[in-house]
């Protein structure tokens, strides 16, 4: 209980919001507010394809599974894989109810191509972290599958990366706990937010109103 | 800012709205009178002893789409509410600073600021656009006395002193509201204000515009997530919507006031859209009821340039923009709420 209550984890999606905006992610996780647009339909409906639970598959030496829940005490988070190669490798750890050793891989899907920022690695990283707390064993890489390019790219798992999610994370944490949502420098990404109508962007660099009234009134 | 949406009045007494995929169908003994599809309406207004089905309910309040029953007269029966949209964190904030009577008058003021700015310029406006028809020495002094009232509503941070304030506002911006009745002056006259019921055909438009305002504004209010019963300046009282009566306070003149005053002067409504009742309460006939709706829906898609935001939007957002900077307000983002004031 406390501090490790289950109700006080974050959801692991949204260190992307975060990194896209602090506010952005403020809004959706802290205030709860969701405007829908195109983008985020888009998202779900390719979600849809891979949120199948349950259903594992075999080829071969790999064993998939769909939609698997993930979560760290450690970080206090929690989530869903998309998909989790297990791959057969004498290295790996034994599951229950299979046969030899395995080694996890993460594989997220993405609607677009692969970002500029961090976003989409951080993502990945954090839900590396998450198998490897659960299944106790070394997760090394995972793959980001990009639906425009139709394509998935290996990431390599660093630990530059993990000391960045737990920094992010802790901030996260920071924030929730303090119920606020930060004010942000704005810019031309703002025009791609879901959430300008409910943020108002403009606010972060408006008069005060206590101006504004006084202005007003000696008119 | 968001897109302003249709809203469904049915004014049919006799009439069942039910869900049919996306859609709301109009129902009259079990005969489809329409079907409308709901991702372009913002709310249903429903007029009379209508019903509408519990999947209609819980798709509206599941999308936004606000619901409310008033009688044919406009009187508030029902709203339908869903599952709180939004964190508790913002409705905590605000029963606490509702709680709070310092910092009730902070926010308080500042609807009055609104409320008696507005009128001042209404005033003023009326001085330079009929000047011939008006006593403008009057008007000039009653403005000035305005001025002055927004001065000591700008340091007041005391609930009773505000309403005091507030109240000598009322009285010299009412004084002279029966001159901006320019036409039909034999049948339209303003002496005071007249509620329950409205025993004149400029109050019982008065109420009827200011029924749909508090409407609207409820909802706006409820949209990003505020408790529209909890309000500053309007105290808690079972079953009314005080904060959507504080927020409404800014709009009354500027949106509701004028928007009567042109369907007079305009002539859009005349003598014979009344009849007065036994008691000696004036309604509208059905035929008026529906004229006054469909200017209303006319008047709210004019487009206007929000006075702090500086956006250009609908008149009809108005009630919307200002329970989003309150909320805004109460999460932290803004140093006071910024009124409505506009010139
Ligand atoms: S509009 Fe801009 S500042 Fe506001 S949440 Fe979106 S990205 Fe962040």
């Amino acid at each position: 209980m406390g501090a490790n209550n289950e109700e006080n984890y974050l959801m692991l999606s949204g260190i992307q919001h975060y990194q896209f905006c602090k506010r952005q992610w403020a809004l959706i996780h802290i205030e709860q507010q969701w405007a829908e647009n195109v983008k985020t339909l888009e998202g779900q409906f390719l979600h849809q394809k891979a949120d199948q639970p349950f259903i594992k598959e075999k080829r071969g030496n790999k064993l998939i599974v769909r939609a698997m829940p993930i979560q760290s005490n450690e970080l206090r988070i929690s989530g869903v894989c998309d998909v989790v190669e297990f791959i057969k490798d004498d290295q790996g750890v034994e599951l229950h109810g299979h046969e030899g050793r395995y080694v996890a891989h993460p594989v997220e899907y993405k609607r677009g191509k692969p970002k500029t920022n961090d976003a989409d690695l951080l993502q990945l990283t954090a839900q590396a972290m998450c198998l490897e707390e659960m299944l106790l064993c070394d997760v090394t890489h995972g793959f980001m599958y990009y639906h425009e390019i139709k394509r998935r790219l290996e990431v390599a798992i660093t630990d530059s990366y993990r000391n960045k999610v737990q920094s992010i994370v802790s901030e996260m944490h920071d924030y929730y706990a303090r119920n606020h949502t930060p004010k942000v420098k704005i810019g031309s990404f703002c025009r791609n937010c879901s959430l300008q109508h409910i943020c108002l962007p403009k606010l972060m660099n408006k008069e005060s109103v206590e101006s504004f009234i006084g202005r007003k009134i000696r008119e | 800012m968001k897109k302003l949406l249709n809203t469904l009045y049915v004014t049919q007494p006799d009439v069942y709205l039910a869900l049919d995929g996306g859609n709301v169908v109009l129902l009259k003994d079990e005969e489809r009178l329409g079907r409308l599809p709901l991702h372009n309406l913002e709310s249903i207004i429903s007029f009379g002893y209508t019903g509408a089905s519990p999947a209609l309910m819980g798709y509206c309040a599941d999308h936004n789409i606000s619901i409310v029953f008033l009688t044919m007269n406009g009187r508030f029966l029902a709203r339908v509410v869903g599952e709180s949209r939004g964190n508790v964190v913002l409705r905590k904030k605000q029963y606490r600073l509702s709680d709070n009577e310092n910092s009730s008058a902070k926010v308080a003021r500042n609807f009055i600021m609104g409320k008696v700015y507005n009128q001042k310029w209404m005033i003023e406006r009326m001085t330079r656009e009929h000047p011939l028809r008006i006593d403008v020495e009057q008007f000039k002094k009653i403005s000035q006395h305005l001025s002055a009232l927004m001065v000591d509503i700008h340091a007041c941070e005391d609930l009773e002193r505000l309403r005091g304030l507030e109240g000598q506002a009322a009285i010299s911006y009412n004084r002279l509201f029966n001159q901006m009745i320019l036409q039909q002056k034999e049948d339209f006259y303003f002496h005071h204000r007249s509620r329950r019921p409205p025993m004149d055909n400029v109050n019982t438009m008065l109420s009827f515009a200011y029924t749909l305002l508090a409407n609207d504004t409820a909802a706006a209010l409820e949209t990003v997530g505020l408790d529209a019963y909890v309000g500053f300046l309007h105290r808690d009282r079972p079953g009314r919507a005080s904060l959507a009566l504080d927020v409404m306070e800014e709009l009354r003149g500027i949106f509701a006031d004028r928007f009567v005053l042109s369907l007079i002067n305009r002539r859009v409504i005349g003598p014979l859209d009344f009849y007065k009742k036994e008691n000696g309460a004036v309604l509208m006939t059905d035929e008026a009821r529906k004229k006054f709706l469909e200017a209303w829906q006319n008047r709210k898609q004019e487009k206007i340039t929000h006075p702090f935001l500086g956006e250009r939007m609908s008149w009809g957002l108005a009630p919307h923009a200002q329970a989003l900077l309150l909320a805004r307000y109460l999460r932290g983002d803004l140093d006071q709420y910024p009124p409505f004031l506009w010139k």
